[in-house]
């Protein structure tokens, strides 16, 4: 802080509001708007739109105080690591604190507001989910096992179930099935990024699944993921927000998943090539996979409320 | 270091905090309008039991 010559205290690291967006984890906001806008449509045909998009704003707003207070509890080993250096706080434009305010300041105001908006089910979930996000995976999972994703997976994996609960208020067996969806595509998606990203995580002494097991294990547990994942999305084919079109689809999505994972299985791990073809491919793939699946399911939706004839061809389909 | 440029930077980076934070508190606001109105026109919220039975209270 210094003073300047028309005495206004001037701090020397004023953050923008860019800075402050950019703690909001962006890419990951996304994917919990968009799975639980998803859940939100397709569970409910009578869910006023104002209210959805009222409690679509603070799922977002919960997602981003989340991401802002893991930046806060997390600045130290995002210094050390270059995917992640440029981030507001090792880069020195926002401090620890402001992120901290920040985040609590989103948290708290998302879950109130969701609350008024829709139901205290909902704002529980999220509330919920924020608190795991932060004091089970953040603070206490992330650094202490190698299985940290696998758990706290679960976390990016509640958007759905917070969605649906904003126009039922319940949880329904679908709902549950959306979670276990994403809950089981976290290891092999996040896992795949750390094989590229293998030589941080050895300086920062996360213990990543890759660091303490090695490549080879981390291969064979994305090829075994990608397995158990095909089976719990395809189950979905025959639940009432599934049908045809999604139980077609889902089996050439799995196939083409659990196919790469194969090939990565198998390719040696080369660690001084930087490009690391195999690992990019089944990564970029899982990211499409999930958005398709999804993508699906909204088709599905609205296929079976302009066609009742396709509505009584899937009811032969469903049996959860 | 030069006073005078350092202010005009960061005053330049409040005026634009300063704006996104008002355009952010003026939209929530609309949708605050928005919902209140959706819930009102429910209905359910705005009649509840007020220990007199009036005839909108019975379900048909």
């Amino acid at each position: 802080m210094i003073r300047s010559t028309n005495n206004i205290y001037l701090s020397l690291n004023e953050p923008s509001a860019l800075d402050y967006i950019e703690l909001l984890k962006l890419k990951v906001m996304r994917l919990a708007i968009f799975t639980a806008g998803v859940a939100m449509i397709i569970s409910s045909n009578n869910l006023n739109p104002f209210i959805a998009l009222g409690s679509i704003i603070c799922i977002a707003l919960g997602a981003g105080g989340s991401g802002a207070l893991n930046m806060w509890w997390d600045s130290d080993i995002d210094l050390l690591m270059k995917r992640t250096s440029k981030r507001p706080i090792p880069d020195g434009k926002i401090t620890s604190d402001q992120a901290l305010s920040f985040g609590v300041f989103l948290s708290i105001f998302s879950v109130i507001f969701l609350a008024l908006f829709a139901n205290f089910l909902s704002a529980l979930l999220l509330a919920f989910t924020i608190s795991f996000y932060i004091f089970i995976y953040t603070m206490f999972l992330k650094r202490t096992t190698p299985y940290n994703i696998v758990i706290g997976g679960a976390a990016g994996a509640f958007p759905p179930l917070i969605g649906w609960a904003v126009s039922t208020n319940t949880i329904g067996i679908e709902s549950f099935l959306l979670f276990l969806l994403i809950f089981l595509w976290t290891p092999p998606h996040f896992w795949s990024l750390c094989l590229i990203t293998k030589k941080d995580y050895s300086i920062t002494k996360v213990p990543m699944l890759t660091e303490t097991h090695g490549v080879k294990a981390t291969k064979l547990q994305i090829f075994i993921y990608a397995i158990i994942l095909a089976i719990s999305s395809i189950i979905i084919s025959f639940t009432n927000i599934g049908g045809y079109f999604y139980f077609i689809s889902s089996l050439i999505l799995n196939s083409i998943f659990i196919f790469y994972s194969y090939v990565l299985l198998m390719n040696p791990y080369n660690p001084n090539n930087e490009n690391f073809p195999k690992e990019k491919k089944l990564f970029l793939y899982s990211i499409f996979y999930l958005f398709m699946l999804f993508l699906l399911l909204l088709i599905e939706h609205f296929t079976k409320l302009l066609f009742p004839s396709y509505l009584i061809m899937v009811k032969d389909l469903i049996w959860i | 270091m030069d006073l005078n440029k350092l202010e005009n930077d960061i005053n330049q980076k409040r005026k634009s905090k300063n704006l996104w934070l008002a355009l952010s508190l003026g939209s929530f606001i609309v949708v605050v309008f928005f919902v209140t109105i959706a819930k009102l026109s429910d209905g359910n919220s705005i009649e509840g039991f007020d220990h007199t039975l009036r005839p909108s209270l019975i379900k048909e």
